[in-house]
């Protein structure tokens, strides 16, 4: 090989408070390679690659560029080393256009002249094949576009290192497809690709080298072609686990829910929800794919009583007295009542579940507080709760009394997760209920899930990975712009199909065979 | 009848000023994602450092020249204003204090230390009716432009205020092409928009917050300054600039950010704060009913404005929160 370390990592920690993010952490990327790195949640992946773009600063440890030592204590000193983060959230204006946002904070000399920036962003995308309109505003984007966006960004200050963190985790397979072709160029053109990734199979589809990280340590590097599944998955976990979930055939399914040409307008009045029908079965699981945003989040809202319905019926089948209700007209404090749980894990995590300054026992008792005898506020039962949750499902956290914030996402979920079926509900909804977390974690949640549904309960599983939604899914309805386009099978349905009726009403242009 | 009408109008450009100097400074500190609810106390402090400008230079200079008088008082207005918003800027950028406390909390300040000053002042100078005043120096600040009486009505009506009020307008136009067209308004409107991406793309988020609110400062400052020059004759009367800093808050969402409908916004609430004076034989109690009207349109406005939900025409989105690059 020809290669020559584009960047190299010697000794890096870095501790926040008491945690220890990174210890000990060294790493080597070559020109012309692209590096996965792996670990499970709270490993200190994205800690690490923050280190390199500047927006923490390390305690102790090197970073050579090309051989020389560097000190990079802000993001424009990364940009000087020709380092350029794709950040898992978007970091990106809203309201400025794609070249606004793509020139933003770049220094060159000549005036600040829209046309020939606009020039060169288009340049930069028919040299790698990007398809963006560069005037149009973020706010109107798809994510897949956003994160071109942010590509180009850092393509057109010059980027010879590219560290992606977790760029797929909101992309269809045929958008996940057309990345990995861009970073296959980029690299062939001599770049060093970083990719931050949960998924064993896209690491080992585009990696030259896996480093793997475990606890904050520095495991080893293998090269991709020498490893497989289950060693890399040892790596990173420590131990031996198994990557199957069991789908148990569903005993005795009843119609729990029944969802009736529902409609919901948000207050534009665009229809976030277009005439959706379905039922969900006790002992079920029910998936719900489709792109992020594609009205997912106000189905499940409208089933919990947080959405204003247009018109429609959810019909809910009692089991314990056999009435069938309309969830229409109740208050979400009813709807509770009859045991409909909503598990939502909305892109912020906290958002919606979770009150992150409170701690664990805390936040378990915003389900519970009614249920106290007296004034004065019942903290036992809760705590024992919390600590109940703790043990179970292996939530790392120094006690019960740490503020949920200061967990990492994986544990926050768990915690979420947890109190929700804490509750013995009898239709349990979770969106995104794995969204970046690690395998370990992942799978305790599926096993959660299929806990449930053997217990009788209706799952409404709202997922992103296609592979988890055909593996753990009884059927699988795809909707895509508020529209449902089809109700599955789980067990004889490919990703293909499912992928292709996610772009249903896109026309033609995500459609293309890959 | 021309002459009233011309008279009106002149008399609105000149509460239109202290207005749009105000809603200015407010728009360009409040791109940088601050909510300077302090804008009150600083012009009350802008104005009152203007009176004492004047003060020592009547006091302490004999022979009067006007340009000096002017130079003088519009730097002690600068230096006042620029210290007060440098509080501000401290504790909320530096110490990431809570931005409408501190604001809050400088607006009593500020007007309170104004009139505790102005008081003083008052109290040296001893003009007539125990308030003081500077004539020759609010002369100076309202000397007409040399060609407005040769223009007729248009040069009565629209040339005939002091420089002030055409500054006023010259910077509003100044920010709007700086916000809107060079780079360092397209870097200030990320830093409000967004921090973090405008930190992770190298702009110096902190310095940008300090030099867009500081600048904004002076400028409202300069607001307190025109109203005591040109309604005052460079004397301080009890909480006259409060009431403006507050219309001029509540103009920037009027204009939705922008500084050119601020310039038509601050003439219209001008307009509205000058009729009640302006028709004769008025009973009082319908002037004070008149009096109403800026605040009547500003709830409106607010509730219009409110309702509309263009992405455009929304506050900088990260507008009152303060940024910590290692939050987690």
């Amino acid at each position: 090989m020809n290669s020559s370390a584009a960047i190299e990592l010697k000794n890096i920690t870095k501790t926040f408070g008491s945690v220890i993010a990174n210890k000990n952490v060294s790493l080597t990327v070559n020109k012309g390679e692209i590096l996965s790195i792996l670990g499970e949640n709270g490993s200190g992946k994205t800690t690490l690659m923050n280190m390199i773009s500047g927006i923490y600063y390390p305690d102790d440890g090197q970073i050579f560029i090309d051989g020389k030592e560097v000190v990079i204590s802000s993001p424009r000193d990364a940009f000087d080393y020709k380092i350029g983060m794709i950040h898992q959230h978007f970091k990106l204006v809203d309201v400025f256009t794609a070249t606004e946002n793509i020139i933003l904070g770049h220094e060159d000399k000549q005036n600040y002249n829209s046309k020939k920036a606009t020039q060169k962003v288009k340049e930069i995308c028919d040299m790698y094949g990007f398809e963006i309109d560069p005037t149009k505003k973020i706010y109107n984007m798809a994510v897949s576009e956003k994160q071109t966006v942010e590509i180009i960004k850092v393509l057109y200050r010059g980027a010879d290192i590219l560290i992606l963190d977790e760029p797929t985790a909101v992309l269809t397979p045929q958008e996940t497809e057309k990345l990995f072709n861009i970073l296959r160029k980029m690299r062939d053109l001599g770049k060093a690709i970083i990719i931050i990734t949960h998924k064993l199979n896209e690491v080992l589809e585009l990696s030259d080298k896996v480093a793997v990280l475990r606890k904050g340590e520095y495991i080893g590097t293998v090269n991709t072609a020498e490893t497989n599944e289950s060693e890399l998955t040892e790596m990173m976990v420590g131990k031996k686990i198994s990557l199957n979930i069991e789908r148990s055939v569903p005993v005795d399914p009843q119609d729990r829910l029944i969802v009736e040409n529902i409609d919901c307008k948000n207050r534009e009045g665009v229809k976030l929800l277009d005439n959706v029908s379905f039922t969900a079965r006790s002992g079920e699981i029910l998936g719900i794919a489709g792109i992020a945003g594609s009205g997912q989040r106000e189905l499940l809202e409208a089933i919990a009583g947080l959405q204003h319905l247009e018109t429609g019926k959810i019909l809910y089948n009692n089991p314990k007295t056999g009435e069938v209700d309309d969830l229409k007209d109740k208050t979400p404090m009813q709807i509770r009542e009859l045991g409909v749980r909503l598990s939502f894990v909305p892109e912020d995590r906290l958002g919606m579940g979770l009150v992150g300054n409170m701690d664990i026992a805390e936040n378990m008792m915003l389900r519970s507080y009614r249920k106290g005898k007296s004034i004065f506020l019942e903290r036992k039962s809760p705590r024992d709760l919390a600590e109940h949750i703790i043990e179970d499902l292996e939530v790392i956290t120094p006690g019960v009394t740490t503020p949920v914030r200061r967990l990492s996402g994986g544990n926050i979920q768990k915690v979420l997760v947890g109190r929700e079926i804490s509750s013995a509900p009898t239709v349990l909804m979770a969106a995104y209920p794995v969204r970046g977390l690690d395998i370990n974690s992942s799978y305790t949640i599926y096993n959660l899930l299929n806990g449930q549904k053997e217990k009788g309960v209706a799952v409404i599983f709202v997922g992103e990975d296609l592979d988890v939604l055909t593996e753990l899914c009884d059927r699988i309805m795809v909707i895509c712009g508020g529209k449902v386009t089809g109700i599955v099978d789980g067990r004889t349905t490919s990703k293909e199909e499912i992928g292709l009726l996610m772009t249903n009403s896109r026309g033609g242009e995500n459609n293309e065979q890959k | 009848m021309l002459g009233i009408i011309s008279n009106l109008i002149t008399q609105t450009l000149g509460y239109s000023s202290t207005l749009l100097f105000g809603s200015t400074g407010e728009i360009i500190t409040e791109k940088s994602g601050n909510l300077n609810l302090g804008t009150p106390g600083i012009m009350s402090l802008g104005g009152v450092f203007g009176v004492i400008g004047a003060y020592y230079y009547t006091t302490f200079v004999s022979n009067f020249n006007p340009l000096v008088s002017i130079i003088v008082t519009l730097l002690a207005t600068i230096i006042g204003s620029l210290l007060t918003t440098l509080i501000y800027c401290f504790l909320t950028i530096t110490l990431r204090a809570n931005q409408n406390v501190t604001g809050l909390a400088l607006t009593t300040f500020g007007v309170g230390l104004a009139n505790f000053l102005g008081g003083i002042i008052n109290n040296k100078a001893e003009g007539s009716s125990g308030v003081s005043a500077f004539p020759p120096i609010a002369m100076a600040y309202q000397t007409k432009l040399p060609f407005a009486d040769n223009l007729g009505f248009i040069g009565k009506a629209f040339l005939s205020s002091g420089f002030m009020t055409y500054l006023a307008i010259i910077i509003a136009i100044i920010t709007a092409i700086v916000i809107k067209r060079t780079r360092i308004g397209l870097n200030l409107r990320a830093v409000g928009e967004n921090p973090a991406t405008a930190d992770a793309a190298g702009i110096n988020v902190n310095r940008y917050k300090y030099v867009a609110t500081c600048l904004g400062g002076v400028i409202s400052g300069l607001g307190g300054l025109h109203l005591v020059m040109q309604y005052l004759s460079g004397g301080w009367n009890k909480s006259a600039v409060e009431q403006f800093g507050w219309l001029s808050v509540a103009l920037v969402i009027f204009a939705v950010w922008r500084p050119l409908l601020s310039i038509l916004g601050s003439v219209l609430f001008g307009a509205l704060y000058v009729i009640p004076f302006s028709i004769p034989n008025l009973a009082p109690k319908n002037q004070q009913l008149l009096e109403l009207l800026p605040y009547v349109v500003t709830i409106i406005v607010l509730a219009i404005s409110s309702m509309r939900k263009k992405r455009e025409t929304q506050p900088p989105e990260s507008l009152g929160t303060t940024y910590f690059r290692e939050e987690r």
